[in-house]
C-alpha cells in the first residue's frame, strides 16, 4: 500500500528575497502536472517536521515549484538556513484548489489578495495572463500593509499592463513611495472601482486573513454577488493533510480534504 | 460455532493461540491509578483469563492497540526515510461491545476517510476481535442510548462465567484452537444503563454554536485532554520529530495522540489560534461526538463508555452535556 505520508526529496533550486520577511522558494518537482491552482504541498525537514504551504507557482514542463514562505514557525526557520542546491522533502499536492476549469472559465474574474493571501492565487494570474486568455476579463484587488510588504512588484507591473488593478495599503506611511500607482485603505474600500456590471458573470476570489475574507465576501453581498459566486481559501492548521489528525477540522468539514478552497455558500458556515 | 468450556482449558486454548498473536485484553496494574493507592486498569497482553479484568471499566480503551499513543512513522537520516518493521504475529483482543463499536469509528478515519493509512490498515489486517459478553454495565455508561450495546463484526464472542467460558466462534482461523461442549447461549448484552438519554439526530452549527451552555465549560474545564486520551473514538494525533542525541543526524517522525482540549491543538504559524476558551473546545468535541461526525459518516462518533466523566479532574459530565444541549435545542432532555 502506498504510505501517504512518504515525502520525497527534491533539490532546491534558488532561493530569493521578496521582502523583510516574506523569501521564494523554487524547488525541483517532478509532480508538477498533478497541481491545479490554490492547492498546497507539505514541506518536511528531517528532524524538524512538516508545514503545509501553498503552492505560489510552477511550471510543469520545467519541472519545478514555488512557494512563498514567511520564518514564522519552526520548520520555516530552518527553512529559511537553507542554500539553492539543498535537498528538501515533499508531499502532495493536497486540497482541492480553485474550480477554474469548472466554474471561471469564460467568465469576468474578480481576484482579491491580501498581503500573504497573494500566494495562493499567483499562480492562477499568471496563468490567465501569460499564458492563455481563457477568462473574459481579470480584475485584481491587492492589499498590503504598507509598501514594504508588497510582494511579487514586477509581476504586478505585467499584470497592471493588461488588467484593472487596484494596488492598496492599509495606510500611507511619510516617505512611501511605489511607482505601481498605489491606493490607500482596506480593499473593502476599492471594490467599486471594479466592473460590477453584469453580476451574472462574475466568479470572485478572496484569499487573504480571516478578518479580510470576512468583511470582503460581505462587501460584494452588499453589491448585489450572490454567495455561490464567491470562493475563499481557508487557512487551517494542517498537520496530516489527509483526513486524519483532525486537526483543521471544522464542523463536519476537513479543510484539507474538502478546502482549503471552499464557495461561500459553504465558507460562511464553517463557524470556529 | 457455540460451546463451553472450563477455564483451565481455556487457558491452555490461549498458550497455543500465543505462537501466533499477542494477546490483548484489560489488566489491573495495582498501585498505578491516577490518585494515591487506587489501582489502574488498561490493555496489556496477558496469558490467561484470570488476568482479564472484566468487572470493573478498564480506564483506558483498547485503542492504544489500534492507535499506539507514540507511533513511529519513519526512521531518517539525512538522506532518506524509512518505515518500521511490520509486527509479525496477529493480535487478539479482549473487549466489550462499546469498545468493538469504537473500531468501526477507528476504520471510517484511518481507512475511509479519502486516504487509508498504511500503519493503521497493517495493524488492522492482523487483529482479531473477541467480544466479552457484558450484562449491567458501569454508573457513567450510556452504550444502549448510543446504540453500541450490541455487538457487530466480531471474530469470537464469549460470556465469562464463575467456573466456565461460553464461546461464539465465528472466526474460521480460531475455530479449531478451542474444544468444548456444544451449548446454546446468546452473548450477554447491556439492555438498560442507569443512564439514559436522547441525542437529537442531527444538530446544525449554527444553533449551537452561540448558546450559553458552552460558557460553564469556560471556567470547569482545565483543558487537560483527559478526555480526549481516554476517549475510544478520539482518533486526533500530531506529528513529532525527534533527533538521536547519539546521532544528531538521525532520527524519527512519530505521531502522537492529541487533544482539541489542549492549547496549540489548532495553533497556525503566526499565532493564529480557533477556539481559545475552553467552552468553545468542549463545544467542539461534543458536535464531533453527536453532530458532524453523523453528518458526515451517518452514526454517531461517541459510543457511551462514559471514560471522559470518570478521567475528568473537574467531574465535567459528558453525558448530562449531550442532555444541556438536547434540552437547549427544544428536546426533552434536561
Amino acid at each position: 500500500m502506498n504510505n501517504i505520508y512518504m515525502p520525497s526529496p527534491y533539490k532546491i533550486l534558488d532561493i530569493q528575497q521578496v521582502t523583510n520577511i516574506e523569501w521564494l522558494f523554487k524547488v525541483e518537482f517532478d509532480r508538477a502536472d498533478e497541481i491545479n491552482y490554490g492547492q498546497f504541498i507539505q514541506i518536511s525537514i528531517p528532524k524538524v517536521g512538516e508545514a503545509p504551504i501553498s503552492v505560489t507557482e510552477f511550471n510543469v514542463e520545467e519541472g519545478w515549484i514555488e512557494f512563498l514562505i514567511r520564518k514564522v514557525g519552526k520548520v520555516t526557520d530552518v527553512l529559511f538556513d537553507l542554500k539553492a542546491g539543498d535537498t528538501l522533502f515533499l508531499r502532495g499536492p493536497y486540497g482541492n484548489g480553485f474550480p477554474f476549469d469548472e466554474k471561471y472559465k469564460d467568465k469576468h474574474l474578480v481576484i482579491v489578495a491580501g498581503g500573504s493571501g497573494c500566494g495562493p492565487v499567483r499562480s492562477m494570474i499568471n496563468a490567465v495572463h501569460k499564458k492563455f486568455k481563457s477568462v473574459k476579463k481579470m480584475e485584481l484587488i491587492l492589499g498590503f500593509k504598507d509598501t514594504n510588504c508588497i510582494i511579487f512588484k514586477d509581476e504586478i507591473t505585467s499584470w497592471q499592463e493588461e488588467n484593472n488593478l487596484v494596488l492598496t495599503v492599509d495606510k500611507m506611511c511619510e516617505g512611501d513611495t511605489c511607482d505601481l500607482g498605489i491606493n490607500e485603505g482596506l480593499v473593502t474600500q476599492h471594490v467599486d472601482k471594479l466592473d460590477l456590471s453584469n453580476i451574472d458573470d462574475l466568479e470572485v476570489v478572496i484569499v487573504g486573513p480571516p478578518m479580510m475574507m470576512k468583511f470582503a465576501a460581505i462587501e460584494f453581498e452588499k453589491h448585489g454577488v450572490p454567495e455561490d459566486k464567491i470562493w475563499l481559501s481557508f487557512e487551517r492548521k494542517m498537520s496530516c493533510a489527509v483526513g486524519k489528525c483532525g486537526h483543521c477540522k471544522i464542523d463536519e468539514t476537513y479543510v484539507c480534504l474538502e478546502g482549503p478552497v471552499f464557495n461561500y455558500t459553504k465558507g460562511k458556515k464553517l463557524l470556529d | 460455532m457455540k460451546i463451553s468450556m472450563n477455564k483451565i482449558n481455556f487457558n491452555e486454548s490461549l498458550k497455543k493461540l500465543e505462537k501466533k498473536y499477542k494477546i490483548y485484553a484489560p489488566k489491573l496494574f495495582p498501585f498505578a491509578g491516577r490518585c494515591s493507592d487506587t489501582d489502574l486498569v488498561r490493555y496489556a497482553e496477558v496469558s490467561t483469563i484470570e488476568e482479564m479484568v472484566f468487572d470493573k471499566k478498564s480506564n483506558f480503551s483498547p485503542k492504544e492497540i489500534l492507535l499506539p499513543q507514540t507511533e513511529t512513522m519513519f526512521y531518517f537520516t539525512e538522506k532518506e526515510y524509512k518505515e518500521p518493521d511490520v509486527e509479525e504475529k496477529g493480535t487478539l483482543v479482549f473487549l466489550k461491545s462499546c469498545d468493538l463499536h469504537s473500531v468501526k469509528r477507528f476504520d471510517e478515519i484511518y481507512l475511509k476517510n479519502k486516504f487509508s493509512d498504511i500503519y493503521y490498515s497493517q495493524r488492522r489486517d492482523k487483529i482479531k476481535f473477541v467480544v466479552v459478553g457484558c450484562k449491567t454495565g458501569f454508573d457513567s455508561c450510556f452504550c444502549v442510548s448510543m446504540g453500541t450495546n450490541i455487538p457487530e463484526d466480531y471474530h469470537m464472542g464469549i460470556n465469562i462465567r464463575e467456573d466456565e467460558v461460553e464461546l461464539e466462534i465465528l472466526d474460521e482461523g480460531l475455530k479449531a484452537n478451542f474444544q468444548g461442549q456444544d451449548k446454546e447461549f446468546e452473548i450477554d448484552k447491556v439492555v438498560i444503563n442507569k443512564i439514559e438519554l436522547k441525542v437529537p439526530d442531527e444538530i446544525n452549527l449554527e444553533d449551537v454554536i452561540n448558546l450559553d451552555l458552552w460558557r460553564e465549560y469556560d471556567k470547569r474545564c482545565v483543558a487537560c485532554g483527559k478526555c480526549n486520551f481516554v476517549c475510544p473514538t478520539c482518533t486526533c494525533t500530531t506529528t513529532q520529530d525527534i533527533f538521536y542525541s547519539e546521532n544528531e543526524n538521525t532520527g524519527e517522525r512519530r505521531r502522537v495522540w492529541a487533544s482539541c482540549h489542549v492549547d496549540g491543538f489548532t495553533d497556525m504559524a503566526g499565532g493564529h489560534e480557533f477556539r481559545k476558551k475552553h467552552g468553545d473546545r468542549m463545544r467542539f468535541k461534543t458536535m464531533h461526538k453527536i453532530g458532524d461526525f453523523k453528518k458526515r459518516f451517518g452514526y454517531h462518533m461517541c459510543t457511551g463508555c462514559g471514560r471522559c466523566d470518570d478521567a475528568c479532574p473537574e467531574y465535567i459530565s459528558f453525558s448530562n452535556c449531550i442532555k444541556k444541549l438536547t434540552a437547549a435545542l427544544g428536546g426533552e432532555d434536561e
